[in-house]
């Protein structure tokens, strides 16, 4: 049987074990169609994922919250956000002058970053959990950030004089998951901070962290930042913050360290 | 007249200094524009060419880009610099240089005693007046030969790195895409993990259970878990059996600071490597992994072009006799390298230029899923690289990395590519693969039944 697919899977006993495409047969040298076509599939999903546009409307409308702001970065349009890391990182004029100091606990941003399918799935009902889990906290009004890196946030918090900013962002597509979003918890936002002064919380989408379990964690950070006065690696030192941050598979980061493999 | 100044369709192009022209005769890319070095038009860019082509290659050893106070690597490359070898082309001009290096008086004998002579920026100055054939060309006429319990670069052989990666390093799941490549003649030139969870303990688990499947199948192979050299240090100083000592570099000093690592912790780590004494057909303990634009993400390329920072990081690599060197070329994402173009271009200069200075480079043929490229482009750089003669490529499950979240080639890929090009394994490994049976009787690795002796071999006692 040189080419057939195989009757019997010699690989069933490790399937359950990974993800990864393992057994996959052979024609003649080269993958079969049906294996093929699923990760042309999955593929797809991820391109669809980055080149895809933020429905903000539909986010806004399931929030619980008021009142929401709007702003860009200095990326004009995808192709320059892929090229140009720093373009993203900035607010473009218009949003800046449209930012003014209020005093606030926490500023809360939503990123597209490099999936919209995850901010379009995960964004709301995260925030919604937050908000469930800091009644007592003044919460700026949610920011909407389109073309947007991590590091937007900094600007963002400082112009809101916000004490903590969180950026639930998009994270770059894999394979397994498309949809995956990120959370990045700043204390003291101001530009130039380095990705080593933030936290982070990764990896919440339908097969990994749920918005509640990613709300608990981000909540259990933000505490321990304003008793500390910091975050980062400072923060994440911490036995029991780091053990469940770490849980929460730390790789997918977005645009911090893309060399570190 | 200014010295780096040339009259070219109807304008006269002035550079301000060596690297510029270096900077701007580089075929556009992302990572260059987003540095500002980039040529600001191709008139602009060919121009810089011309200039590049008259220079002298003495003008390197000369003019240092990065200083030499500043920066060990420039010590590195300038103080092992090997004048004798590089004699027979100390005449020329950089544009001499390129139609010498294709000419047949450029043998592959040649071209090795050559290599001591050559420094980084020579190689990747000739580079940039080369197109993608003459990358191919030059680089199959060149052979680095390597070994550890196998032995890599040998004409006629395309090795390939088995990477086994899980989010969450679970054994089971490890040993079933080991054993999925090693069905398929994959791991010949290392069986290598990038490991979830990164500390020293996680290592030695690892290296253990590497080690446990390697020695129970009696592959002639070596494994690695590619976790930061002072992590190495530390198992082997705990006891474990470990191969490989790997470690990412870059091409300056200040960028290798940003790996957390330093030339003399290179030199203790392969020393430590070494005291193991596990080799059997060769001494060859390190493993390095590179890649264009790695220097500007740390904000430590001291103005140079991504691909000449590139080409230094091989001038750390041969100092250290290294089993292995791969770029991560389509790793290190679209700002660097936008699209399968300028990946493509990127992958046959990593491995053109690293060959010609004796390094024994082999690349991760891959992309990630916001970079503009696709399986079908990978296609086309692992049929370019095979035919110039790669040392090996990465292979991993139907070409989805489903730790790192990439996708580089598939093991039915590298099975294709021996096949096509009639390219065999590493001696050793072949020779396992024909005690292990299977392997017909034209040497081909034909698909099995599922009952086949092998698999039963393979998966039957396999995790």
């Amino acid at each position: 049987m040189a080419d057939s697919p195989i009757p019997l899977d010699p690989f069933a006993r490790f399937r359950a074990a990974t993800r990864a495409r393992i057994g996959l047969g052979r024609s003649g040298d080269a993958m079969p169609l049906r294996p093929l076509l699923d990760f042309q599939l999955a593929h797809a999903q991820a391109r669809d994922a980055v080149h895809g546009r933020v429905d903000w409307d539909r986010v806004a409308e399931a929030l619980p919250s008021g009142p929401v702001l709007s702003v860009h970065s200095a990326a004009p349009d995808r192709q320059t956000y892929l090229r140009r890391p720093d373009l993203g990182r900035r607010l473009d004029e218009s949003s800046a002058a449209g930012l003014s100091d209020g005093g606030w606990d926490l500023a809360l941003v939503v990123a597209d970053g490099l999936s919209a399918a995850a901010v379009q799935s995960w964004a709301a009902p995260t925030i919604a959990a937050i908000l469930d889990r800091l009644p007592d906290w003044r919460i700026a009004p949610v920011v909407f950030a389109s073309q947007a890196r991590v590091a937007i946030g900094d600007p963002i918090g400082e112009k809101l004089g916000a004490q903590l900013v969180a950026v639930l962002i998009g994270e770059r597509p894999g394979l397994s998951a498309a949809d995956s979003l990120g959370i990045y918890l700043t204390y003291a936002p101001r530009s130039g901070r380095r990705d080593s002064e933030r936290n982070c919380i990764s990896n919440i989408h339908g097969g990994g962290l749920s918005p509640q379990q990613a709300a608990d964690k981000l909540v259990w950070l933000a505490r321990q930042a304003r008793h500390l006065r910091l975050t980062g690696v400072d923060l994440k030192e911490d036995a029991r913050s780091a053990e469940s941050i770490e849980a929460g598979a730390p790789r997918l980061d977005l645009d911090a360290e893309p060399f570190a493999r | 007249m200014p010295r780096y100044a040339v009259n070219a369709g109807g304008e006269r192009h002035v550079f301000s200094d060596l690297k510029t022209v270096m900077a701007c005769a580089s075929p556009r890319r992302s990572g260059d524009e987003l540095a500002g070095l980039a040529a600001d038009s191709e008139l602009h860019r060919v121009a810089a060419r011309m200039v590049l082509a008259d220079l002298p290659l003495t003008v390197f050893l000369s003019e240092a880009l990065v200083p030499y106070e500043e920066d060990e690597v420039t010590r590195l490359i300038v103080d092992g610099h090997d004048r004798v070898a590089f004699a027979p082309v100390s005449h020329m001009t950089v544009g001499q240089f390129r139609d010498w290096l294709l000419s047949y008086a450029a043998t592959s004998e040649v071209l090795a005693a050559l290599a001591p002579g050559l420094t980084p920026e020579m190689v990747a100055a000739v580079s940039k007046l080369m197109r993608n054939a003459d990358l191919i060309a030059v680089a199959a006429k060149c052979r680095v030969v390597t070994a550890f319990r196998s032995t890599l670069g040998l004409p006629g052989r395309l090795g390939s790195r088995l990477q086994p990666n899980h989010p969450t390093d679970d054994p089971l799941g490890i040993a079933a895409s080991t054993l999925d490549g090693l069905l398929f003649g994959i791991g010949d030139a290392v069986i290598g993990i990038n490991p979830a969870t990164d500390n020293v303990s996680a290592c030695v688990t690892l290296l253990s259970m590497l080690d446990e499947v390697r020695t129970r199948f009696d592959i002639p192979t070596q494994t690695c878990v590619l976790t930061h050299v002072t992590n190495s240090i530390q198992a082997i100083e705990r006891g474990a059996p470990l191969d490989l000592v790997f470690q990412s570099i870059a091409g300056t000093e200040a960028a290798n600071r940003g790996f957390g690592v330093s030339l003399s912790m290179l030199a203790e780590a392969q020393a430590a490597a070494l005291s193991l004494g596990r080799g059997t057909v060769g001494t060859d303990v390190m493993y390095f992994e590179t890649g264009q634009g790695s220097a500007l993400s740390a904000d430590a390329h001291h103005g140079l072009d991504q691909q000449t920072v590139e080409v230094r990081a091989y001038g750390v690599a041969r100092a250290f006799s290294p089993l292995l060197v791969n770029t991560v070329v389509g790793f290190i994402g679209p700002e660097y390298l936008y699209d399968s173009k300028q990946i493509i271009r990127a992958g046959l200069e990593d491995h053109c230029c690293g060959k010609l200075l004796g390094v024994p480079m082999g690349v991760d043929v891959c992309y990630t899923n916001h970079a503009e490229a696709d399986q079908d482009d990978m296609d086309v750089l692992m049929t370019l690289l095979g035919t110039a003669g790669v040392n090996f490529v990465i292979a991993v499950p139907g070409a989805d990395d489903v730790m790192l979240n990439y996708q580089s080639l598939s093991y039915h890929d590298v099975l294709g590519l021996r096949h096509l090009l009639d390219l065999r394994p590493a001696p050793e490994f072949e020779s396992w693969l024909g005690r292990m049976g299977m392997l017909d009787s034209t040497g081909r690795l034909a698909p099995l039944s599922a009952g086949a002796q092998p698999i039963a071999h393979l998966l039957g006692q396999g995790a």
